[in-house]
């Protein structure tokens, strides 16, 4: 599968369409174990980036994802910001100066941003994050890639991943975060940012399954 | 028209950020300046050659920190973040070049998850600049008792304290890896303890943060509505002083011949008078505890909003941390010896 400038740039309108959408729900999750900010927050720093861009549109991959996670950090604030803004950054660099992306790229890239996220975090799986849902993405993608799988089915594979990721956050005592001082009542209810990282990976599954459509037809 | 469901002294919950510091810039234009997009406020004289600078940040809504402690024998600049959000790298970075003299920033950071990580980005990037950056993390919250299972302890009274030591500490000329080791003093001598009698509402939300009953008051708080220790029926503030006393002087802990300094502070919404009655409990405790208040600070200078409550915040001194506390400041919320 080739992967256009045109679609990442769909991505990021699509996501930042989605949390639009979901605004007030994100929100209401992070109202029993955070601070009722997580929409209003993302919604602040995504549209920020569909603002800027039309500035980087006829720009390499890296320069496009680089100037995403730029303009989060600047914009969403909170611990958010830094965490996806820096996993946006990390993809980026590693997708410098590309036009077109290979699947391999595509995994390269995911796994950057979920390095960049523990790192920036100091976070591991089983913590209540939104890490929670994208290491069973990756491991599944990963896996069925390695399974022969093509990057359709593979992405199927890891949108499952992801959903049953964040919906073993509820259960989770919170470790890390405004969440952890709350300590048990933290139990039962779906991470906030588990939820958001989860709307990232449907909008990615969309995206390349309409790039498989279009090859296809 | 905008329409406002809480009393609030506002126009907009939108705008309150910005109007707060324009009003603070034309208020105190002898001492600061501030900057917008970024937003940062700066001491007038900034940068100062050849001294080691400070930069601190926080959410808005713990007036007068950080902002009003911008100024001589203090802070040297303060990034405003949103009500009870941390500010963003971008902030932090302008703020850091704008007060650079040459001899490094320490950035004095409380902590809370959001605001170590934009701090960290900051100073990368500051870094890549060229910068010498040093930090301070807060955290003498000892009402967060597992700290193993959570974000760590919180970043609370002790700030003030930090801010003020550190603040006349570069006045001095001292290096930045000394700056930073008696911020690191202090906090490690300092341990804090709030509660609260009323919640507090964020404007963009509306409602209050938490519920409390009209016969409850909340043991344990953070300065943005955080849940505390424990809930519990309201009671004399003999009786709250010794809960949160005792919390605060078991932990470190203080022991019998301490000297230490007292700082008694208003959440936003107590009257003085009932910090003078909180302060009054204290020196009893202490008297029977056989520790010497030997400096004080009393008043509201790390607030949540309109919240009604108190913190108690205790400092172990020594004569270093005595004389750099006695050195003088001027600054909007904090003035002596000039």
């Amino acid at each position: 599968m080739r992967i256009t400038t045109d679609y990442v740039i769909q991505f990021l309108d699509t996501v930042a369409a989605r949390i639009k959408e979901q605004r007030a729900y994100l929100t209401e999750l992070d109202s029993p174990i955070g601070d009722a900010d997580h929409g209003t927050n993302l919604d602040r720093g995504f549209s920020a980036v569909v603002a800027k861009l039309p500035t980087v549109a006829d720009k390499d991959i890296g320069t496009i994802l680089k100037t995403t996670g730029m303009t989060l950090v600047s914009t969403v604030g909170g611990s958010s910001g830094p965490l996806y803004g820096t996993a946006f950054l990390r993809a980026g660099t590693v997708l410098s100066d590309r036009y077109d992306l290979a699947d391999e790229d595509l995994v390269a890239a995911l796994e950057a941003a979920l390095a960049g996220i523990m790192m920036r975090g100091k976070a591991q799986p089983g913590e209540k994050t939104m890490i929670d849902t994208l290491a069973p993405a990756i491991d599944a993608l990963k896996s069925a890639r390695a399974g022969g799988a093509d990057l359709v089915t593979a992405v199927r594979e890891a949108t499952v991943a992801a959903e049953l990721g964040m919906q073993a956050t509820i259960p989770m005592l919170a470790t890390k975060g405004r969440a952890s001082y709350l300590g048990e009542r933290s139990i039962g209810h779906q991470d906030p940012g588990a939820t958001s990282a989860y709307l990232m990976i449907t909008v990615l599954g969309e995206v390349v399954e309409q790039i498989a459509a279009k090859a296809s037809s | 028209m905008v329409v406002l469901t809480m009393k609030k002294l506002i126009n907009s919950p939108e705008s309150l950020v910005r109007d707060a510091l324009e009003g603070m810039a034309a208020a105190h234009s002898d001492l600061i300046r501030v900057h917008f997009d970024p937003d940062f406020v700066v001491r007038s004289d900034a940068p100062v050659h050849g001294k080691v600078s400070l930069v601190s940040g926080g959410g808005s809504g713990h007036e007068p920190l950080h902002g009003g402690f911008v100024g001589r024998g203090m802070l040297h600049a303060a990034c405003p973040g949103a009500i009870f959000t941390s500010p963003v790298p971008d902030q932090m970075l302008a703020a850091t070049k704008a007060v650079d003299g040459g001899a490094g920033v320490l950035h004095i950071v409380k902590n809370y998850t959001g605001d170590i990580m934009n701090f960290e980005m900051a100073a990368e990037l500051a870094q890549a600049e060229g910068i010498e950056i040093a930090s301070v993390v807060i955290n003498d919250d000892v009402a967060v008792q597992d700290s193993l299972y959570t974000a760590g302890r919180r970043g609370v009274g002790a700030t003030v304290l930090v801010e003020k030591i550190c603040g006349a500490a570069a006045e001095a000329g001292m290096s930045l890896a000394e700056v930073k080791r008696i911020g690191e003093k202090v906090n490690a001598a300092a341990r804090s303890m709030g509660m609260a009698l009323t919640s507090c509402t964020v404007p963009a939300a509306g409602k209050p943060t938490f519920e409390l009953g009209p016969a409850e008051m909340e043991i344990g708080i953070g300065i943005h509505g955080e849940p505390g220790r424990k809930r519990l029926p309201l009671a004399s503030a003999h009786d709250i002083l010794g809960m949160l006393a005792g919390a605060v002087l078991d932990d470190l802990p203080f022991e019998r011949g301490d000297e230490v300094l007292a700082f008694v502070n208003g959440m936003g919404g107590t009257p003085l008078i009932e910090l003078y009655i909180v302060y009054n409990e204290l020196v009893k405790v202490c008297a029977a505890r056989g520790i010497t208040l030997s400096r004080n600070l009393v008043g509201s200078y790390i607030t949540s909003l309109e919240m009604a409550g108190t913190s108690l915040t205790l400092m172990k001194l020594d004569d270093e941390l005595r004389r750099l506390w006695d050195e003088p400041v001027h600054t909007a919320a904090l003035t002596w010896g000039m």
